[in-house]
């Protein structure tokens, strides 16, 4: 079991969780090039090694996450919520 | 090295198994071949061996970094089927089966192909009428042998299912594929080794890709743990590792994750179950069949999330167990002996890529999600044509990197362009 610290609830087993995918991934705005679409939608990096993913807390808060993790060891390195505002005011009220 | 026959079994059975020699040699890699195709599991072996036979291509190397058969090769469920119903991939498939139906002479070893059938249980009207549409369009399109059975038929054929009134998820009937069956994986990997060995080809063992070298658009040689090796042409069949070795030609994206897939054997029983018997219902996905040697081989879904490491992890092994004890509760007290996990690459829409890349003389083999063994004879067959010819034959046009470009997806499930969803 890979167990993640979720910011709101404290520290969980994955089987609370759905993945998401690549978290580095930032979309194009709606008028961007095909081009700009299609790498968004369809490549991927597929990093062996420290990647950015998102992950849902289905069975928990249900809030999208940030979390940067091994893919090869499965270590955990941090987890921020995905909304970069609510990553702020957690930060703030810390 | 000695041919298999009727002859040779008996003759070496009276005289104490001496004449035997070597399946395949164990070279030194040479500084410089015309083809090397790096990985050495089914699709990479395959490949060397249709180069050698069909295209007469003769120095040839094949590099694996550990084991022959070590990756997904020697790690599936052996399941053979052709039931796929989206242009390019229902010709590939079938051409596959057909190919299999051969292998064993063809290969002169025994692969244990066994047609047993591939039945896939319905659980609700809705899904009835879906494998109907599949189905059919697969009648229309040339694969005559899938047919949808009641649930009379279907209990007199496997009789130990949970038919009970209580089940979870009550059976209604099934979708057959009759030609379908499983095969020995370790008997394809040992086959196509000693026939490419055969006709010359080199097959190098704990021999590690590290580097790929290229001049502009051309790779122009392959740095290894056992050296540095140049050559003409260089054939990508990886499986899981995908984008590890487009990194080392330089490139830097591709459409698949890399996901782990679990699989599970249990002791050996007696004969229980003729036919590979698949359930999927919402979340629940489970496949099983008995192996000659009488255990229970089985599995469910991947561990949905992204995974380099060959390593499966405890949540799926419990909806496994459950899925099992649902379908076939006899075998609520079967003990499981191993269980273990591959490394597979998920593409973008569940379909392959068999393709040239921008690289001019690299090619590629990969995305084969968890479903490339049942591949295995066509993949070898296409690739090895693309890479003597430099151009896709036309069942393959549409297995390039470029189909998203095109808005095409060449999507089995309608799942939609997220990995871990094709299966
Ligand atoms: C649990 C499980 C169940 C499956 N069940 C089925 C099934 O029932 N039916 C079906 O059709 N398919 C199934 N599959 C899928 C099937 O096994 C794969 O699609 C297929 O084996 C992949 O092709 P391959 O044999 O060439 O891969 P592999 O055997 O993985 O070969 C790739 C090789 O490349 C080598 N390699 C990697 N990096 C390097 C490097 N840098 N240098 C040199 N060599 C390198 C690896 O060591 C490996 O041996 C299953 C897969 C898994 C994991
Ligand atoms: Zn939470």
């Amino acid at each position: 079991m890979i167990r993640i610290p979720c910011p709101f609830c404290g520290t969980r087993d994955h089987s609370e969780f759905a993945y998401g995918g690549d978290g580095a991934i930032i979309y194009p705005d709606l008028d961007a090039p095909m081009q700009d679409w299609h790498d968004a939608v369809f490549q991927r990096e597929n990093i062996c090694g420290r990647q950015v993913e998102t992950w849902q807390h289905v069975n928990g808060c249900r809030m999208w996450l940030l979390v940067e993790r091994d893919t090869m060891t499965h270590e955990i390195y941090s987890v921020r919520p995905a909304h970069p505002d609510m990553a702020q005011a957690l930060e703030v009220t810390a | 090295m000695t041919r298999f026959s009727a002859w040779n079994v008996f003759w070496n059975g009276v005289t104490g198994q001496k004449g035997w020699s070597r399946q395949w040699r164990d070279p030194e890699p040479k500084p410089r071949y015309d083809v090397v195709i790096i990985g050495g599991g089914l699709h990479g072996l395959a490949t060397a061996y249709y180069l050698a036979k069909n295209h007469g291509i003769r120095n040839i190397a094949v590099l694996e970094k550990g084991w022959i058969g070590g990756g997904n090769a020697g790690r599936n469920t052996t399941i053979v089927r052709s039931n796929y119903t989206q242009p390019g991939n229902r010709e590939f498939y079938e051409n596959s089966l057909n190919l299999w139906e051969e292998l064993s002479h063809e290969l002169n070893y025994n692969v244990m192909f066994s047609q047993r059938s591939h039945i896939t249980l319905l659980h609700s009207p809705g899904a009835v009428d879906a494998t109907a549409r599949n189905y059919n369009t697969m009648r229309l399109t040339g694969n005559a042998d899938v047919e949808i059975w009641s649930l009379e038929q279907l209990q007199e054929a496997v009789p130990h299912l949970n038919y009970g009134a209580d089940a979870r998820f009550p059976i209604m009937g099934a979708a057959v594929h009759k030609r379908a069956g499983t095969a020995r994986h370790d008997a394809v990997i040992w086959g196509y080794a000693r026939a490419a060995d055969q006709l010359g080809v080199d097959i190098i063992q704990n021999c590690e890709v590290t580097a790929i070298l290229r001049d502009g658009d051309k790779v122009t040689a392959i740095e290894t743990s056992r050296g540095k090796i140049t050559t003409d042409k260089v054939g990508l069949a990886v499986a899981g590792n995908s984008s590890r070795l487009w990194n080392m030609a330089g490139m830097r994206h591709l459409p698949i994750e890399s996901h782990k897939l679990q699989a599970f054997v249990s002791e050996p029983l007696k004969p229980l179950l003729d036919q590979v018997v698949v359930f999927g219902m919402g979340g629940a996905h489970f496949y099983i069949s008995q192996s000659d040697k009488g255990g229970m081989v089985f599995g469910g879904d991947l561990d949905w999330y992204k995974s380099y490491a060959q390593k499966g992890n405890l949540p799926i092994v419990q909806d496994v167990a459950e899925a099992a004890m649902s379908v076939m509760p006899c075998l609520g007290r079967v003990r499981l002996l191993r269980h273990w996990s591959g490394v597979v690459d998920m593409s973008m829409d569940g379909s392959h890529f068999i393709c040239k890349t921008p690289v001019d003389n690299l090619y590629l083999n990969a995305g084969w999600n968890y479903g490339g063994f049942k591949a295995t004879p066509a993949s070898g067959t296409y690739f090895a044509d693309l890479i003597a010819n430099d151009r896709p034959d036309k069942v393959i046009a549409n297995h390039d990197l470029k189909r998203f470009e095109r808005g095409l997806q060449l999507d089995e499930r309608g799942a939609g362009p997220d990995p871990k969803l094709h299966g």
